[in-house]
């Protein structure tokens, strides 16, 4: 579904990203771990074509089309759906008319609102005043409401309060679930996704099937994501970087 | 007698005195035409071209939803009426030969010798329309009041009287606006508003003038205690020049004032709009709230509060798009506490729509286009209701032309 060859990216003149080699499968829940500034977001920033972010190098593939210098609508028209850390302040714009005008015939969205706890949120200027928690809420509600085939989520966890953790970590399982009726369809059937994660927490709510360890701009390992996150646990990022180098 | 004398010797000296701002226009190179006019007995019989120039300033040429409508073709009242009998509708000249009480009220808040467009207005002894809300009613539908400039070249005097008495509340739709194919004109307007104890005015104002056009609003509101006001002002499409600069008194204890301005300044257009708000009594509240954009004009909002009472409050905020290399936006906003416990506070913020903004909405499927055009939709939208659905298309379609231009 998502294939990154060789990517290199230039932010402010500054290569965030050096040769990255990454892969997620169609219905595949993909987990990408990494030390603080190793470029994970800026990773996502590109697959989802924002400005700022140069691919000097390499290619980014979407079912099998060179997306790499696609423009950001065209990128979501064809199924690709972000929740960044910190959108923008969207003064003016009620979440409620940006919701329907991505909803079009989608009448779940209400209830998905109230699931959510974001009808009180609805003529609210987006992201204006919203706590943590509200935003990852009202970004998860707008992802709803689009429907991508490939998640990009970023740090889904982040911020968000103990009360309504459950209520994220249970709405991304069911977006990716997509129209599965039961987790032995998900590969089939199933949205895929590529999703941050500094804590490893977001694993107790949703299946995942691989991870990349993302460090100075590089994919140093990859594997199984809860043995990745156990020996990140114990041991840190030090010996991924460590071990890097030796191969190098 | 003595006292009208002097007004008049007063507004002889000033008649070329310059205003404190905006362009000077020299009023000899304009007409000035007759208080007497042609009569329309009903909106409705007006051609088609003329009612769609109406709706486009929101006023509903059949009256429906609103409570009276008053018609002004350059110098002359050509339709007046009411349909509660509650509500006092009519021409400022007949209200002044009815009531004689009224004279206290004329040239009470605004200075004939302000600048020379006061002065000129007091002289040629402007006609407009009188609005009175009686003790303790409240309308729910809205009065439409409609100026029109429908000569070329001429200076289209008005003043005009509202008053809202105690407890009562007062809707007023005001359009001012221009016959197609007037280019070139002047309008010099003086409002003066009174709003009593516990009473509430909400006065929406649309301007839809021409390319060439000159607008000089001279407006003073006088609030007592309890009362509140709320402007709304709309003008989004070309005009040469408006400079304005209303100024509410905040007389009584705990009377709140909102001022709510919204305009696009278009290549060629020179919009100097200002609120200005003088808290005199304690308790009292302010909000001024300026959204204006440039797509090459130039734009100055200014907004000014004066704290001489305590506890009172006041909030500022001016914000600016520039979507043209060619505009320009100056934000002006000016606070002054003269007491302590007072806490007035302001923001300004002037530049380009926010790459991170359109791309935010582009990245949930919308094309640059729409999401410029959400993107200022939503700046220029700061709750104004009551507008009729052909002036809220007419926006809509503005707002897609603007957005347009700025990509």
């Amino acid at each position: 579904m998502l294939e990154v060859k060789d990517l290199s990216v230039e932010v402010g003149g500054r290569v965030l990203l050096k040769n990255v080699n990454l892969e997620v499968e169609k219905g595949y829940t993909t987990v990408l771990f990494g030390p603080n500034g190793a470029g994970k977001s800026a990773l996502l920033m590109t697959l989802m074509g924002f400005s700022g972010y140069n691919v000097v190098k390499g290619q980014i593939l979407f079912n099998g089309e060179d997306i790499t210098h696609l423009p950001v609508n065209e990128r979501a028209e064809r199924g690709i759906g972000i929740m960044t850390q910190r959108p923008p302040n969207m003064t003016g714009v009620k979440l409620r008319d940006l919701v329907g005008v991505i909803a079009k015939d989608n009448t779940d969205i209400e209830k998905r609102a109230e699931y959510l706890d974001m009808v009180r949120f609805m003529d609210r200027d987006i992201n204006v005043g919203f706590s943590g928690g509200e935003i990852k809420r009202s970004e998860l509600l707008q992802l709803s409401a689009q429907k991508p085939c490939l998640y990009l989520l970023d740090e889904p966890e982040s911020g968000v309060d103990l009360m309504s953790i459950e209520e994220v970590g249970a709405t991304i399982n069911d977006l990716l679930l997509g129209e599965s009726k039961c987790v032995g369809e998900r590969h089939e059937r199933g949205n895929s996704s590529l999703i941050i994660t500094h804590t490893g927490q977001i694993m107790d709510f949703i299946e995942a099937d691989k991870g990349y360890i993302l460090c100075n701009g590089t994919v140093m390992c990859s594997g199984n994501p809860r043995d990745l996150l156990k020996e990140i646990k114990t041991s840190g990022y030090e010996e991924c970087v460590t071990c890097k180098r030796k191969r190098i | 007698m003595q006292e009208k004398k002097n007004l008049k010797l007063n507004a002889k000296t000033a008649l070329n005195k310059t205003a404190a701002y905006g362009e000077d226009f020299d009023l000899d190179k304009f007409n000035v035409t007759s208080q007497e006019g042609e009569y329309t007995e009903d909106l409705n019989d007006l051609d088609e071209d003329t009612q769609r120039t109406l709706l486009n300033v929101g006023i509903v040429p059949s009256g429906e939803g609103r409570l009276g409508s008053i018609l002004m073709m350059d110098n002359a009242i050509s339709h007046s009426s009411i349909s509660d009998a509650n509500i006092e509708l009519m021409s400022l000249h007949h209200a002044l030969e009815k009531h004689e009480w009224l004279a206290d009220y004329s040239w009470n808040l605004v200075s004939p010798d302000a600048d020379k467009y006061t002065a000129a207005s007091y002289l040629e002894n402007a006609d407009g329309y009188f609005i009175r809300a009686p003790k303790g009613i409240k309308t729910m539908l809205p009065v439409q009041t409609c100026l029109v400039i429908g000569s070329k070249d001429v200076s289209q005097t008005v003043h005009n009287i509202v008053i809202v008495e105690e407890n009562a509340r007062l809707d007023v739709v005001t359009g001012c606006t221009t016959s197609k194919g007037v280019e070139r004109a002047m309008h010099l307007g003086i409002s003066e508003m009174y709003v009593k104890k516990g009473a509430t005015l909400n006065f929406t104002m649309i301007h839809n003038w021409a390319e060439q056009i000159g607008v000089r609003p001279r407006t003073v509101i006088h609030l007592e205690e309890g009362a509140t006001f709320i402007n709304n002002y709309i003008c989004l499409k070309p005009v040469k020049s408006i400079q304005s600069y209303p100024t509410a008194y905040l007389e009584g204890k705990g009377a709140f004032v909102r001022f709510n301005t919204i305009a696009v300044a278009h290549p060629g257009s020179e919009l100097d709009l200002g609120s200005r708000v003088v808290l005199n009594a304690t308790d009292t509240r302010a909000e001024l709230i300026s959204r204006t954009i440039t797509t090459g004009g130039k734009v100055i909002a200014r907004g000014e509060m004066i704290g001489n009472a305590k506890n009172s409050k006041g909030h500022l905020e001016c914000h600016g798009l520039v979507l043209s290399n060619e505009g320009s936006q100056r934000a002006i906003p000016v606070l002054e506490a003269n007491v302590d416990d007072i806490e007035l506070t302001h923001e300004a913020a002037v530049g380009r729509i926010a790459r991170e903004q359109v791309e935010y909405l582009m990245a949930r499927g919308l094309s640059e286009d729409e999401a410029v055009g959400m993107i200022v939709r939503g700046f220029l939208d700061v709750g104004i209701i009551g507008l009729p659905d052909e002036l809220k298309e007419d926006i809509d379609r503005t707002i897609a032309q603007i957005g347009k231009k700025a990509l």
